[in-house]
């Protein structure tokens, strides 16, 4: 029985790593406390439980508003919004990296019961409400016969999309329900092996550039330095050429990409390792600094030496940069979006970050959208908690996030990949984008920060 | 012609128990060989090989180790050299796991300890085998 063999397993690992302890709350902000690196005989594991909504919903704030949108579709994972408010959904599962060690197996066969079984989509579907009464009552699909496409980016009529091996676009104009054609190719994107085959994408404000976010190979090197050219990444890429150059290096698994308005500074969510503990290595948010070393695989957080990776390289320690953001250890942000006033007054100025939950952590952790908020154009503040009830109080999990996108009309759009469903948030007594309120001050978060969170 | 054989010795280890026990050693050694490779070398590959090997030795280790416990259940002397043999095998079984594990970390994370117990294991069956091989004829079988 596949369900006793499980628990079996389970417990066994329980056993193997009670000298773990219960991990502590996990810190946030822009100069987390990190804890010393352990590793018990096997990692902490808790791998998600999965079950359908029923009549459940996820939970977002008072007042406001949460509407599935489309369900049934073939894993979702990213979403654009169009001018016209169409919304295009990438759905797709990528990776085909072969089980190198006895490892690979076993973590493979148990890391699979926490996500769904539904067949890859590898096509981006269109969603309209034609009526803007909040309910999309048109599906398209877009285009067809994709390669797990991750990243959409729309700019100067050019719909662009980041398949797991390539970078493509389509012409766009305004009402399209279908691409004209099979896309053309911009440029390759390095795909062997893919363990981390997520391309993240977001398009310069001019549309001259394009940048792309390209994960690691391994966890921390175990496939081999040489599987790590052009990975752990995010790739300028020239819109009209299609040649590339490194833009940022050392940002372990950069799976969203975002540029912020008004100084259209690059922005990333980045997955950083595991097997350090439960408390490290902090996932986290940052601006992006063309040229800059962010540490992996040598170090993390800065000058944190992590001592799996051999050779050593002291020089690359030295230059890497630490991050501007933590989100927590293990949450794995999969989403970003830079909000805008159209999203209510507390969530006004700063950014959503969908967050995947933990696997790798005896108490599990992410599972929900958060709102980072920012002053001056830098996070200030604590997250706040935007969706939530994706785990479940019982200990089901009835959905993951990943992909998160503002409609400048005032909504979220939520894709999660382990219901097959887009949400939409919207907040209370929405108006037209034209009647959208004037930016307000700096929102402050209700309750006090957490003891950890540095004055800033 | 005719042989007369003492019975004693006529209980010889069987011979499918002593392919499984011989079979310990080599994938055992292999795990030596290439964590010493991958030490002082930084080549991941000998590490994914030493991960394998290991693996490989615990389904022989395993499967000798639950032979020689229904050998000893048997056994009309359940002590002295066949029960030294069996809780030798038994500790390269549960060293050996351990060393499983600790080939489940990633990259450097399986030094120093990985190729400490593999020695140490590697060593533990070459004297459970030499045990197994020269005891095994005194246990009776009923």
């Amino acid at each position: 029985m596949k369900f006793s063999y499980l628990s079996t397993t389970m417990a066994l690992m329980a056993l193997l790593t009670a000298c773990d302890g219960d991990p502590a709350a996990p810190d946030y902000g822009s100069n987390p406390q990190l804890p010393e690196q352990e590793r018990g005989l096997l990692p902490s594991m808790k791998i998600a439980n999965p079950a359908p909504w029923g009549d459940r919903q996820p939970t977002v704030p008072e007042g406001y508003n949460i509407t599935a949108i489309a369900t049934d579709l073939g894993i979702p994972r990213q979403t654009l919004v169009l001018p016209n408010g169409d919304i295009l959904v990438a759905e797709g599962r990528g990776g085909s990296a072969p089980a190198l060690r006895p490892k690979d197996v076993i973590a493979g066969f148990i890391k699979a019961k926490g996500t769904t079984s539904v067949k890859s989509g590898n096509r981006l579907t269109l969603l309209r409400d034609g009526n803007g009464d909040g309910v999309y009552e048109e599906r398209t699909v877009f285009a067809d016969n994709l390669n797990a496409p991750y990243g959409l980016a729309l700019v100067n009529g050019q719909l662009y999309v980041a398949n797991q091996d390539a970078l493509v676009r389509f012409s766009y104009r305004d009402g399209q329900t279908r691409a004209e054609g099979p896309p053309v190719k911009v440029t390759d994107l390095p795909s062997e092996i893919n363990h981390h085959w997520t391309k993240a994408l977001a398009a310069s404000a001019d549309g001259r550039f394009l940048y792309v976010g390209i994960g690691s190979n391994s966890n921390i090197t175990e496939r081999g330095l040489s599987a790590e050219v052009d990975r752990a990444m995010v790739w300028q890429v020239d819109a009209q050429t299609g040649a590339h150059k490194p833009y940022a290096t050392g940002l372990r698994n950069p799976t969203a990409l975002a540029i912020q308005p008004g100084s259209g500074e690059l922005w990333a969510v980045v997955n950083e390792r595991d097997e350090l503990g439960p408390n490290l290595v902090p996932d986290y948010l940052t601006s992006v600094r063309e040229g800059g070393f962010y540490g992996w695989p040598y170090s993390y957080w800065g000058q944190n030496v992590d001592p799996r990776v051999r050779p050593q390289d002291p020089q690359k320690v030295a230059s890497a940069i630490p991050p501007d953001y933590s989100l927590g250890s293990h949450v794995a942000a999969l989403g970003l979006a830079f909000s805008t006033p159209a999203m209510g007054a507390q969530f006004a100025d700063g950014v959503f970050v969908g967050e995947h939950g933990s696997w790798n952590r005896s108490v599990p952790i992410g599972y929900k959208v958060v709102f980072v908020p920012f002053r001056d154009g830098a996070p200030a503040g604590p997250p706040i908690d935007f969706v939530t009830g994706f785990l479940g109080e019982d200990g089901n999990t009835y959905g993951r996030p990943v992909g998160v996108t503002v409609d400048p009309r005032g909504a979220l759009i939520v894709a999660d990949d382990l219901s097959n469903t887009v949400w939409r948030i919207t907040p209370p007594q929405q108006s037209p984008a034209a009647e959208a309120p004037p930016r307000p001050s700096t929102p402050t978060p209700a309750g006090n920060p957490p003891p950890n969170y540095p004055p800033s | 012609m005719a042989v007369t054989v003492n019975e004693r010795s006529a209980r010889a280890i069987q011979p499918f128990h002593a392919v499984l026990l011989a079979a310990t050693i080599p994938p055992f050694l292999g795990s030596l060989l290439s964590d010493i490779a991958y030490a002082s070398t930084y080549e991941i590959q000998w590490i994914n090989f030493a991960a394998w090997l290991v693996a490989g030795g615990m389904v022989f280790t395993g499967l000798a180790l639950l032979w020689g416990l229904v050998d000893l259940i048997r056994a009309d002397r359940r002590r002295g050299r066949p029960l030294i043999y069996v809780l030798l095998l038994l500790a390269t079984f549960v060293l050996g796991l351990i060393n499983s594990f600790v080939h489940a970390r990633d990259a450097w994370a399986t030094m120093p300890e990985g190729l400490v117990l593999s020695a140490i294991v590697v060593v533990l069956a070459i004297l459970a085998t030499w045990l197994g091989f020269s005891s095994l004829r005194v246990g009776g079988i009923k």
